[in-house]
């Protein structure tokens, strides 16, 4: 097990490695010399000149590449003597359109955006699963029907649809969860402030979710019934209910769990439309802002870091497989 | 020799969208303490349908059943077929255990086998994880496997497939049962295992005493192990007999054609395989007569009309030995004894 981990692990590393350098390259060849993007209107040669040097884009790819990276481990200064300023580790670079460092502003919006992907992956597996279940058993009655009307309605209905008309029939007509104008707060500090921010967003990105997962189940907890093993509990006088909760769910969660670590990855800052509609300061909204303003430093931080999340998402679904499948050789 | 089954013209049917498919059409027969009761016949015929309707393994609502199963079962008799779920269930791996045809698929592959050997005791002793335990280690032992406290531990996936049947067997034994149904026990595996695992079966019900109730398709495992065979085609049993009758004697063309089809080793290397020319009736649509005479290669002893216009009745000429045919007995006798040559 932890000969599988570490080599894992290892490999995982040479693969962020691998997509930080491809990412890097992409960024560096840009049709545009990214120190004039650090001025706005008022910029004269001297100031542009006098940035390439203090953000160092002077210097050639390979070595840019290289601060870059030991900036992350030992953080970076920028500029010398008294204009100096510096970004401690982890330093993911310099955003001149904020003049803040990439890391304040990653700290500031990734809590927000696992909140919401961990609050969202909790309801859509709890729903998904729950109705999946509840489908496979009762197949071909009305709970299977109407948990297939959801599913056609949850994958057929784009966020921006789910979440506007939650938005507007929930938050300004009915007026039952207040609009979260007022920012994010954590759940630490204000636990009701925190769930009536996060309902809605939670709610909407799980409808979608919850309907594949509600599909899956249903057809994986049907087709693990049908399997010999599950006939031989039966004949060993096994109460039905055991059998479906016990014999039949234990086979199909690791599927499922694969499924739920890889979606929930990709939540990491892909939420865009969810985050742009609920306002949400989270990281998808921080990518797009940044994109829209040429703040390329930042877009090179979160692009990385989406693939690094994705990537030890992989790892971790990886060992917990390992844990849920005993024939999967460790 | 007390009776522990008794199926008393059991028809099991299911609706489909093609139609009502017969599967067992009109089945008797009882099994006693400390006998092998065989049913034999080829895939489709009902045997498997018969076997998993003594367990109430039909799926609730998708077979309609008639008939009575009555299998003994704490001190009396319970019919399977008008029971309760509940009441079936106490009944299950308790009174009546089954094995499997694939013992590769039949074991949860994420349980360690000493675990699912001992829900098997749990299910009707609750609460009494110890013993199950204990009982789970002494049962693979029982069945031949070496280091059971160690295998008990381990994962179907770490066993040969004859080594599964074996668990397969020894989880059948946790509630020490009185009747066990093994449908197609030894069809998965090598052949060499297979004597094994029969062997096996054999020395358990005597040490048990208990009825098997066997199905399979191989007629050398009947001549094997069992006391008296049931040959099945298309959901009808059509001819029961003691094993040399059936053997020996046997009174029905299709019983006949599988004892002729059967591979011989003295047979010369040119000699084709006898199989029995054409493909058993569908089950949604039987012949209205007798269901084997479109493949009857006898039908000219018989009235073909009736073969074709009514199901013969399951009649003996001896006593303990039954046929359904309406080839008269004087020509099947001259015409059968000639094919019996051959077959010997």
């Amino acid at each position: 097990m932890i000969g599988f981990i570490s080599r894992r692990m290892f490999f995982a590393l040479l693969t962020i490695l691998a997509v930080s350098a491809v990412v890097f390259a992409i960024f560096s060849f840009l049709p545009f010399d990214p120190a004039t993007l650090t001025c706005g209107q008022k910029c004269t040669p001297q100031i542009i000149a006098g940035n390439r040097i203090k953000l160092g884009f002077d210097k050639p790819i390979y070595e840019q590449y290289w601060l870059f990276l030991s900036g992350i481990f030992v953080g970076r200064t920028y500029g010398s003597g008294s204009a100096a300023f510096s970004c401690p580790a982890p330093s993911f670079g310099y955003s001149y359109n904020q003049n803040a460092c990439v890391t304040d502003m990653i700290k500031e919006s990734l809590p927000v955006t696992i909140n919401l992907a961990v609050g969202a992956l909790i309801i859509w597996m709890v729903m998904g699963v729950g109705l999946g279940v509840l489908a496979a058993k009762f197949k071909n009655k009305w709970p299977d029907t109407s948990s297939s009307v959801f599913v056609l309605l949850g994958t057929s209905l784009p966020t921006f649809v789910t979440g506007l008309a939650l938005l507007i029939w929930i938050s300004i007509k009915w007026k039952i969860v207040p609009m979260s104008l007022d920012g994010y707060v954590s759940v630490l500090d204000n636990p009701a402030r925190w769930f009536m921010y996060f309902i809605l967003p939670w709610i909407t990105l799980a409808i979608a979710y919850a309907a594949l997962y509600t599909r899956f189940t249903r057809a994986a907890v049907l087709d693990t019934l049908g399997e010999d093993y599950i006939r031989t509990a039966r004949a060993k006088g096994v109460k039905e209910g055991t059998v479906l909760f016990k014999h039949t769910l234990r086979a199909v969660l690791a599927p499922i769990v694969t499924m739920a670590g890889l979606d929930f990855a990709g939540l990491i800052g892909g939420a865009i439309i969810t985050e742009t509609i609920f306002n949400l300061p989270g990281l998808a909204r921080l990518t797009l802002r940044s994109v829209y303003e040429f703040d390329l430093p930042v877009v090179l931080a979160t692009t990385i870091l989406a693939a690094v999340i994705v990537i030890v998402m992989n790892l971790i679904v990886d060992m917990f497989y390992a844990v849920l499948d005993p024939r999967v050789r460790i | 020799m007390s009776e522990l089954l008794r199926i008393n013209d059991l028809h099991v049917a299911f609706p489909t969208d093609d139609g009502l498919v017969r599967a067992v059409d009109g089945v008797s027969l009882s099994v006693s303490q400390g006998e092998t009761v065989a049913i034999v016949g080829e895939s489709g015929s009902g045997k498997t349908v018969t076997s998993l309707s003594v367990m109430g393994l039909h799926k609730k609502g998708s077979a309609e059943m008639s008939g009575s199963i009555s299998v003994a079962h704490d001190g009396g008799f319970l019919d399977v077929i008008s029971a309760s779920e509940e009441e079936i269930r106490s009944m299950r791996g308790r009174s009546v255990a089954m094995i499997f045809q694939d013992p590769m698929s039949a074991l949860h592959p994420y349980y360690k086998i000493g675990d699912q050997l001992a829900e098997a005791y749990l299910v009707h002793n609750p609460g009494k994880k110890k013993e199950a335990a204990a009982r789970a280690v002494e049962m693979l032992d029982l069945v031949g496997i070496s280091e059971p406290v160690q295998r008990s531990k381990e994962f179907p996936h770490q066993f040969s497939g004859g080594m599964r049947q074996r668990v397969m067997i020894a989880m059948a034994l946790m509630n020490s049962p009185k009747m066990l149904i093994a449908d197609e026990p030894t069809t998965a595996l090598d052949v060499t295992v297979q004597a094994q695992i029969l062997t096996l079966l054999a020395s358990l019900q005597k040490e048990f005493n208990m009825g098997i109730l066997l199905i399979t398709h191989d007629l050398g495992v009947v001549a094997q192990v069992s006391e008296s065979v049931n040959v099945m085609y298309a959901g009808r049993i059509v001819e029961q007999g003691s094993v040399d009758d059936i053997f020996y004697n046997p009174m029905q063309p299709y019983t006949l054609g599988l004892l002729k089809s059967v591979p011989r080793i003295s047979a010369s290397g040119s000699e084709r395989l006898k199989a029995i020319p054409g493909q058993p009736p569908s089950l949604i649509s039987l012949p209205a007569g007798c269901a084997f005479a479109p493949r009857c290669e006898y039908i000219k002893f018989a009235d073909s009309k009736a073969c074709a216009t009514q199901i013969p009745a399951l009649v003996g000429t001896q006593p303990g030995h039954t046929s359904r045919c309406h080839i008269d007995e004087s020509k099947r006798q001259a015409s059968f004894a000639e094919a019996m040559k051959e077959v010997r």
